[in-house]
């Protein structure tokens, strides 16, 4: 909501300065939200004549002017613009004068003394640009002060008002919220009835009703449709962002902003037969004034003739029956309809406007009648006409039921003490009606609010009365009682804590993504697509972590950063049933050299067996790893993660394929957890440590090459004597010495009892056990 | 006293030959021609044999003496080589200790999540727990439930991304959280529900995902006063200043009545103005109000024995506001080289 400072004060008795009242309104829940001044500051222009003009002797371009500013002598004033001429009645900066970029004396131009300026409105700050001199209107009071005459002392007030607030969408309106904040007194204008001149009417049916309660019509004849509007009404119209269009329109829209009442007029001439106010057919076409051709639906409200709909009610006129500067007769149209019936109505058609936006939110429905007074008034003042006589229709207008109001209540919930006078006073302030009965309140929401419904809304009103910032912050009380603290599941921060120890970044990324990534590297058919992406690289939601994994991998080496280690925790969504599966994922990617560059280490790019160490941080124990096929993944080099034999998640190299199309130098190795899983550990429970002297003994074995050391330690755990405490691979070798096909793995074995020292007659049995299980399973070969 | 002398000369020589070696083998060597089995002094007390048993004892003492000299200057000389060979050995392991240690850096949380553990630390404080709840929501927990029916105005302050051909919607801000939540608890409760949400809307101040972090207190008492109360202690925590100066302003939103938006001073100016708070002295931090009865009613709670507050922020504003981050999209493109600035 924009308006003029001017117009505002001209309708409430506000004594306050500038900054006060925005600062009041701003604190009211009206946010200031701009404040524009009319002009610039400047001083000492005047309104001036040009008597004369005359050529410059010695500059072609060059007038020499003899302009009357209300003095008995005229100022001689060289003048270069080409618009000036005898008559003209133009602002005229004198000697001493202080404009936004110059300050005028006296001067000699070519040889020629001149006693000051006549100027442009770009002189004077109000325009960028201007072509010639602001050339005013021949009424134009000679010698008065331009600021006064133009009223440049104004500001343009922008509200940022919450939907609630429907009834701030009007001058009255806002005259009366500042006369409630201000304690000062406001009651509605006075609107003096037309009494008709004519007896021509056009009869209005509600049909609709239920979405149309309260119609006005009246007919107004012989119009001057090129009549201009005033300057003073141009002015509040465009100092409250509405431009000129011609005096009808200028008309129903300064009563739009003064009184809050949107008004429509049809060109009469145009219109057969009754009106009628009924619901749209299904798909009937209706071509409105911004050109569209719209194709209603059942559910929106029409003004219609006999014919057909000649606007769609509430939102916006028809092309066919609007007013044009031909229109002689009007038919003027102030109306309530529902905020139901209007509201998204105009949304579906891609349509706002300053009526539906209104509608939408409530329309005071006891002016409906005053507006159009107030609008038929300025037209016959403006552009002539006879007005006939109103013809109103009325059905159930909105109920106001009164609503309960309890002090106490009101005291509870805003946590200070009220009494009674004190909440009959604010109530008054803001003109609520009501009575006492039984130590209660009965106060009935005014027609003008539609978002005062129950008690707790007039406990909003009571606090806004009071004052926001008159509440004391208080040190809120509650009963203690201590949050549960599960030790077996790890905190989120505490898994993101461990890997930023393992050198990784935490970063966020979209959860939406191009859709290449989830059909190609995810192999997902079925993405979840939004209706609406805001970009189409982003239309679809992520299954999984990776393509945001590399994405940030390309971003930053195309920033010369050449290694990333990157993780997110963030949800992963796919299609599930009716619903959808949205589970929390933490997802990884490392690239580059395996350790940052040092002096201390040769360099060695990251491999599959780096990540796996980092992410048995945040796993634990009973965890597999079993080679499986991920279609992101080098088949070779990829395992599906396996707890309890429940999948948890993902670790593998990229697949060649994928990091040749992404332009990688090396491929990233990438990990995808389920949290769901890892969140759950297990409490610590203590075994026995043995006090006696630990033996070792290790095994190193010949196998395929495609055995896997998992299973080998598998087979060995199965027939280890209870006394081995620890079976570990500590060598893998292959290459010189031994079959192409074949490599070398040596076991370390720990042996310790709890109860006694073990004797080599226990231990050595013990080691030909496993040693044994590897040569049946494995056809391993003993090295020695 | 000739064989005075002889001992006094073997004695120098002794002295003279000590001085002369360098390492420990060659002292031992050295050692040997004076005490070993062959050595001189060895040999002068295998001589003692052949004296008269009366001069046996003078001579075999003068003898000894000069031998527990000879042993001593051995000694002396052994613990200078030892000291000398220690100190070589110490030089030459010398290390920089100037040098970068070795092995990998330590990473580090985005400063988002970074804000959000920070003021999940600071509501678990005063006994918040956390609640989590779903992205893709429907329109009855992202509106309905939440007071704003269908063509609600309010809808149109949330430009709402949809599912395509579903009814689902990506939810808009992480009060729905608020509702799962107290459907499945009974009050009196706090509890605090962060989380990403999605509008349709992308440029330097907004990002078509960001963040929110919800909060809800239910009990029988819980007041505007207290909600006023708890909002700015919180910020004045959060940015560790006493005197910050926190405002709120009525506002609206269709879950809460009496609402309010919470305004604090400026970080950037104190209060006097700069480009960051557009001049106003105030940075808009975040909206909350008393929940209302409609909300209530909807989950079963009986809104005559309960009330209470409920409010929501923006950890990304906050983020920027207490690092200094004047570009929201700074967060979401993960530069490292931006990221890296919050690993402290």
């Amino acid at each position: 909501m924009k308006f003029s400072e001017n117009w505002l004060r001209s309708l409430a008795p506000v004594s306050l300065s500038t900054a006060d009242l925005s600062h009041q309104l701003t604190m009211a829940g009206l946010e200031v939200e701009s404040l524009e001044p009319a002009a610039p500051a400047f001083t000492g222009v005047v309104i001036g004549h040009v008597l004369s003009v005359e050529k410059h002797p010695d500059a072609d371009r060059l007038n020499l002017c003899q302009v009357d500013v209300g003095e008995a002598q005229p100022l001689q004033i060289v003048c270069g613009a080409k618009n000036v001429a005898v008559g003209v009645k133009v602002p005229c900066a004198r000697v001493g004068a202080v404009l936004p970029k110059m300050n005028i004396g006296q001067a000699k131009v070519r040889g020629i003394e001149s006693f000051g300026m006549l100027c442009s409105q770009t002189e004077l700050g109000l325009a960028e640009e201007s072509d010639g001199l602001w050339l005013l209107p021949a009424d134009a009071p000679v010698g008065e002060n331009i600021r006064v005459w133009a009223e440049l002392d104004d500001n343009s007030l922008t509200l940022k008002l919450t939907p609630n607030r429907a009834d701030c969408l009007s001058l009255n309106g806002l005259a009366r919220e500042v006369a409630a904040l201000t304690g000062s007194g406001w009651s509605v204008p006075e609107y003096p009835v037309i009494q008709p001149a004519h007896d021509a009417a056009r009869a209005v049916k509600l049909t609709a009703a239920d979405g149309c309660p309260r119609y006005c019509g009246r007919v107004i004849r012989g119009i001057d449709s090129q009549a201009a509007t005033p300057e003073w009404m141009k002015r509040r119209l465009e100092r409250s962002g509405i431009r000129s269009i011609s005096a009808v329109v200028d008309i129903t829209n300064y009563v739009l902003l003064e009184m809050g009442q949107p008004l429509h007029a049809f060109d009469l001439a145009k219109i057969s037969g009754d009106i009628e106010v009924r619901w749209a057919a299904e798909n009937e076409e209706l071509e409105l004034l911004n050109g569209t051709n719209a194709k209603l639906q059942s559910d929106m409200l029409v003004i219609a003739d006999r014919e057909k709909a000649l606007a769609l009610a509430g939102v916006m006129g028809g092309n066919f029956s609007a007013v044009s500067d031909s229109t002689v007769d009007i038919f003027l149209e102030s109306a309530f309809f529902m905020p139901d019936a209007i509201m998204g109505k105009g949304r579906r058609l891609n349509l706002t406007s300053d009526s539906s936006h209104r509608y939408e939110r409530g329309v005071d429905f006891a002016m409906t009648r005053n507006a159009m007074e107030r609008a038929t008034g300025l037209i016959l003042e403006i552009a002539g006409g006879a007005a006939g006589s109103i013809v109103e229709q009325q059905a159930a207008l909105p109920r106001r039921n009164p609503v309960k109001l309890r002090v106490a209540r009101a005291s509870r919930v805003l946590g200070i003490p009220l009494d009674m006078p004190q909440v009959q006073s604010l109530l008054q302030r803001q003109q609520f009606g009501f009575v006492e009965q039984n130590g209660e309140l009965l106060v009935t929401p005014p027609s003008w609010r539609f978002d005062l419904e129950i008690e707790v809304d007039f406990i909003e009103e009571i606090a806004r009365m009071h004052g926001y910032d008159s509440i004391p912050a208080a040190e809120p009380k509650a009963e203690l009682r201590m949050l549960p603290q599960p030790e077996a599941r790890l905190p989120f921060v505490e898994l993101k804590q461990r890997l930023a120890g393992r050198d990784y970044q935490e970063v966020v990324t979209f959860s939406f993504v191009d859709e290449s990534w989830e059909t190609g590297l995810m192999a997902n058919d079925k993405p979840v697509k939004l209706a609406n992406p805001i970009a189409s690289d982003m239309s679809v939601m992520r299954s999984g972590l990776w393509g945001s994994m590399l994405e940030t991998l390309q971003t930053n080496l195309k920033r010369q950063q050449d290694r990333v280690r990157v993780f997110e925790l963030g949800r992963c969504f796919a299609v599930d049933g009716g619903g959808f599966d949205q589970a929390l994922r933490l997802g990884g990617l490392a690239y580059g050299l395996a350790l940052p560059e040092q002096w201390g280490e040769a360099k060695r790019p990251v491999d599959f067996f780096d990540v796996k160490a980092d992410i048995a941080t945040l796993l634990g124990s009973s965890v597999e790893y079993v080679a499986a096929q991920h279609p992101a993944l080098h088949p070779g080099q990829s395992a599906r993660i396996v707890r309890n034999g429940q999948e948890i998640g993902w670790l593998g190299v990229l697949h060649p394929k994928w990091r040749q199309q992404y332009g990688l130098p090396q491929a990233p190795v990438l990990f995808e957890l389920d949290t769901a899983m890892l969140s759950q550990s297990t409490l610590p429970a203590y075994r026995e440590i043995s006090r006696l002297p630990q033996v070792r003994r290790d095994i190193a074995v010949l196998v395929k090459r495609e055995v896997e050391v998992s299973q080998m330690l598998a087979a060995m755990q199965s027939v280890a004597a209870d006394f081995v405490t620890d079976l570990t691979v500590f060598d893998i070798y292959r290459g010189k010495g031994i079959d192409f096909d074949k490599k070398s793995v040596a076991f370390r074995v720990l042996m310790q009892d709890t109860q006694k020292t073990l004797s080599d007659e226990e231990t050595e049995p013990a080691v030909q056990n496993l040693i044994r299980i590897l040569q049946e399973k494995f056809a391993a070969e003993l090295r020695q | 006293m000739s064989d005075s002398n002889e001992l006094q000369a073997i004695l120098a020589q002794a002295k003279e030959a000590f001085a002369g070696v360098d390492t420990l083998n060659d002292l031992e060597q050295v050692k040997a021609r004076f005490l070993g089995k062959q050595g001189l002094l060895t040999e002068r007390l295998k001589q003692l044999g052949t004296l008269p048993a009366e001069a046996r004892k003078e001579a075999g003492a003068a003898i000894n003496q000069v031998k527990v000299e000879v042993e001593s200057l051995i000694n002396a000389r052994k613990d200078a080589l030892r000291d000398a060979e220690l100190a070589r050995q110490l030089a030459e392991e010398t290390i920089d200790v100037t040098l970068p240690g070795r092995g990998n850096e330590r990473g580090g949380l985005h400063p988002v999540t970074r804000t959000l553990d920070r003021i999940a630390a600071l509501f678990h404080s005063m006994g918040f727990a956390v609640a989590d709840g779903p992205e893709i929501e429907t329109d009855f927990y992202n509106f309905t439930a939440l007071n704003t029916p269908d063509n609600h105005p309010a809808r149109s302050m949330h430009d709402t991304f949809y599912l395509a051909g579903s009814a689902h919607l990506l939810r808009t801000h992480t009060s729905p959280i608020q509702v799962h939540f107290m459907e499945n608890n009974q009050p009196p409760f706090r509890v605090i529900a962060p989380g990403r949400v999605y509008r349709v809307d992308s440029d330097a101040t907004h990002s078509p995902m960001f963040h929110q972090v919800e909060g809800l207190w239910i009990d029988e008492s819980a007041s505007f006063a207290d909600l006023k109360g708890l909002l700015t202690d919180f910020l004045q925590r959060f940015f560790e200043k006493d005197d910050l100066k926190v405002r709120f302003r009525p506002s609206f939103f269709p879950f809460t009545e009496p609402s309010a938006e919470v305004d604090m001073g400026c970080v950037f100016c104190n209060g006097d103005g700069c480009r960051v708070c557009s001049h106003s002295g105030w940075l808009e931090v975040g909206g909350c109000g008393m929940v209302h009865p409609n909300v209530l009613a909807s989950v079963n709670i009986d809104s005559e024995r309960y009330q209470g507050f409920a409010f929501g922020m923006g950890p990304d504003r906050l983020a920027m506001l207490r690092y200094g981050v004047n570009d929201l999209r700074l967060f979401y493109e993960n530069d490292l080289r931006f990221l890296r600035q919050f690993r402290g």
